[in-house]
């Protein structure tokens, strides 16, 4: 079923492609001088047709562009086979540079992208002639300038409205996600590090380090899995803890009888709106060996050491998912307390009628009430616990340490935090790259297996 | 029955009551920490042996650069905050109400690179701003820029608001001549208040958190560090132990302003998250 599918796709793909390649071919053939001046010079029938607007527009962005690919990229992209072949040297005193790997990839990236988008300018530019060439054939008028620009404001103001986000998010985003996975495929690491060396393809090699494929691995792929597995435990239980417990606070505060509900709801909220940064190092130093929480159970002679909070793994993991209580229940809180004024009253009215209990109520009606509706948020709540920096890293930085784990590892690192500390104190970049890779893996899967089987897709009209 | 209830409250109080004591400690530690007098790191009391102010004289005074720190923070937060906001509402106007080709597709492929761990980009970022100039000293913009840059892939809960606006509204007014552009400002922006308010709440609050990126651009130029950077340093560094009070008092003064800015918008704020948790 699946392979058809993707097979149908490829098919279309190509008939797609033939199809456009021939309408190319007939817009030249078809066209008249100034249709076919236009395939070297965009914008040049727009121009001579009066459509002044659209054809000063093709041809900025021809040259801007043309000027970008030859002008910068031209050097980039020729080395892109090899990422660079003259290394840096020390000539006497003087140091003559080479060249340098990281811009070759960079920048050869962004000639690439460079292309592509004026390739398909030039599609748009001949789509734009053929369509007046056709207007006027039927002897109709061409929209003026006037209609061209006011209809951005009206029909295409998609166009208008998304042209810089769009933008924004393909040079800060898509170009570096593409520059990471190439990344992967490369020695770049602290002995392959421009300016003063270069970097190559090496193929699937980080891959098989990862796997412990071929030798060479200090235990590598142990580790990978070994944080893996901490990273999958924390998020479910920083996710369904912080879920439920924050249900259970935001019912107790809705309880009839309970007075103050504002100052409850307001103190509990402090977590959210102190910033991270404060709350979450000072806690930390809280638990630290000499910090508050040790002295006052030192002083009241509860303990007769100081609690290892830190640098025990067990117990450092578990406090880390303990504090992540205190940053977490709040959010829950507010959610559900939203949402539990949404569920009918009746639903409860009944249910106390037939002399049902307050943890029936909760189990039959408002837990499958909320499961239903939030659905979405718990999903996005694990995705989030997946990839929570924040917590970790203000609180402890992923330590304690252990001689076990190779590339510095500790046992609260997450993944994220991890290749964190790999990109900045070890300068690890192709292993980053590979984890980074793994991590939108894993993302990715657990994404789409948990929403495909999620009652509020599978069943929209469940609670209606 | 009355008492079985009464006990039952009285339960729930001490429940509250307790709770709150926890959520507060750590805050009440720390404004106490901040006029801490005698110096030194984490100390085993909660209520200082001398008072003193010494601590916020240190920050105002000459010698430390937290008013630079301070100004950037939050030159970087207004920035945000209002250009956030208008890509935000651009993109949940468009991808809501106008229908073109390719609108499906691109929520997708936004969807699937939200995926990727944003942390993997930084150094491609990194040196991407720099052939722009925007690192060390051009920090403050680097970091708007790459900011505003991408935020147009959080427009989830923005444009969930947009879609429970009828649509009918907007026939009626394209009956009247209204275009696209008029409609947007004259009467979806209106409508929609409170997210936008809770758009360009959460926009302000993130950069006053921002440790990773902005550390990383400003690269060991102090004058482009932002208070998060900066005061982190100061515990982490081994001399901590005489900036620990130091960075009690900054905390507060970085809370402070944060924390009544969210308790105003407080109602808007829940707004923003209900709606966004239960529409994904």
């Amino acid at each position: 079923m699946d392979g058809i599918k993707r097979g149908n796709a490829v098919t279309r793909f190509f008939r797609w492609l033939g199809a456009d390649l021939r309408e190319i071919g007939r817009t030249f053939a078809e066209g008249d001088w100034r249709t076919k001046l236009s395939f070297l010079i965009m914008g040049f029938g727009q121009l001579c047709r009066g459509q002044i607007a659209r054809g000063v527009s093709m041809l900025a962005l021809e040259g801007g562009l043309l000027y970008f690919i030859f002008g910068f990229g031209w050097q980039y992209l020729t080395k892109l086979v090899t990422l660079g072949t003259i290394e840096t040297r020390q000539d006497g005193r003087v140091t003559i540079y080479g060249h340098n790997s990281f811009f070759i990839l960079l920048y050869g990236i962004l000639g690439i992208v460079a292309i592509l988008a004026l390739i398909y300018l030039w599609r748009v530019n001949l789509k734009q002639n053929r369509e007046a060439e056709g207007l006027l054939a039927q002897g109709k008028r061409l929209p003026s300038n006037k209609a061209d620009l006011a209809s951005l404001l009206d029909k295409n103001f998609d166009k208008t409205l998304l042209a810089l986000p769009v933008l924004g998010i393909f040079i800060f985003t898509v170009v570096p996600i593409i520059f990471m996975i190439c990344i992967a495929f490369t020695n770049y690491d602290v002995t392959h590090q421009p300016p003063s060396k270069l970097f190559s393809w090496v193929g699937l090699d980080n891959f098989r380090e990862l796997f412990g494929i071929g030798g060479g691995s200090e235990g590598f792929g142990g580790t990978f899995f070994y944080v893996l597995g901490w990273t999958l435990v924390w998020a479910f239980f920083a996710t369904f803890l912080t879920y439920f417990l924050g249900m259970a606070v935001a019912i107790l505060i809705n309880k009839k009888g309970i007075r103050f509900k504002k100052l409850w709801r307001t103190i509990l909220v402090m977590t959210i709106a102190v910033p991270q940064f404060v709350s979450l190092l000072y806690v930390g130093k809280m638990f630290a060996a000499d910090g508050l929480v040790n002295a006052y159970l030192l002083k009241w002679g509860w303990i007769k050491q100081t609690i290892p909070f830190w640098t025990n793994a067990t117990y450092a993991r578990i406090l880390i998912i303990v504090i992540n209580l205190w940053i977490g229940i709040p959010y829950t809180m507010l959610i559900v307390t939203g949402l539990l004024m949404n569920i009918p009253a009746e639903l409860y009215e009944s249910a106390r009628i037939d002399g049902a209990n307050a943890f029936q109520t909760f189990r039959k009606i408002t837990l499958p009430y909320m499961l239903f509706v939030t659905g979405p948020f718990l999903l996005t709540q694990f995705i989030g616990n997946l990839n929570n920096f924040n917590v970790i890293f203000l609180l402890n930085q992923g330590k304690p340490q252990s001689m076990n784990l190779s590339n510095n590892a500790g046992a609260t690192d997450l993944l994220v935090t991890w290749l964190y500390k790999m990109t900045i104190n070890d300068s690890n970049y192709k292993i980053a790259a590979v984890i980074g890779i793994m991590v939108f893996l894993v993302t990715a899967i657990i994404s789409l297996v948990v929403y495909n089987t999620m009652p509020s897709v599978k069943d929209e009209e469940g609670f209606q | 029955m009355k008492r079985k209830q009464r006990i039952n409250n009285t339960i729930c109080y001490i429940v509250l009551i307790l709770m709150s004591i926890i959520w507060l400690f750590p805050f009440v530690g720390l404004v106490l920490q901040s006029f801490r007098g005698e110096s030194g790191g984490m100390v085993a009391y909660l209520v200082p042996h001398e008072w003193s102010l010494k601590n916020y004289q240190f920050l105002f005074g000459n010698s430390s650069k937290f008013l630079t720190w301070y100004g950037n923070t939050l030159t970087i937060a207004i920035f945000v905050s209002l250009l956030q906001t208008l890509v935000v509402i651009c993109v949940s106007y468009a991808l809501s109400r106008m229908r073109f080709r390719g609108r499906k597709a691109l929520m997708n492929i936004w969807l699937v690179l939200g995926m990727f761990p944003g942390f993997l980009t930084m150094i491609c970022l990194y040196f991407l701003l720099k052939t722009l100039g925007l690192t060390e000293a051009g920090a403050v913009p680097g970091l708007i820029l790459i900011s505003v840059a991408s935020s147009g892939m959080g427009y989830y809960v923005c444009k969930g608001y947009f879609d429970t606006v009828p649509k009918a509204l907007d026939e009626a007014a394209i009956l009247d001549g209204a275009t696209r552009a008029q409609i947007l400002v004259k009467m979806i922006i209106p409508m929609s208040k409170p997210i936008i308010i809770y758009t360009a709440l959460v926009a302000f609050m993130a950069p006053w958190c921002d440790y990773i990126f902005a550390s990383y651009v400003a690269f060991g130029y102090e004058k482009g560090y932002n208070v998060a950077v900066a005061m982190t340093r100061w515990v982490w560094t081994n001399d901590y132990q005489g900036f620990f009070t130091r960075f009690c008092a900054g905390g507060i003064l970085v809370a402070i302003p944060v924390t009544i800015l969210f308790m105003c918008l407080q109602k808007y704020y829940v707004e923003g998250v209900t709606g966004g948790a239960v529409k994904g």
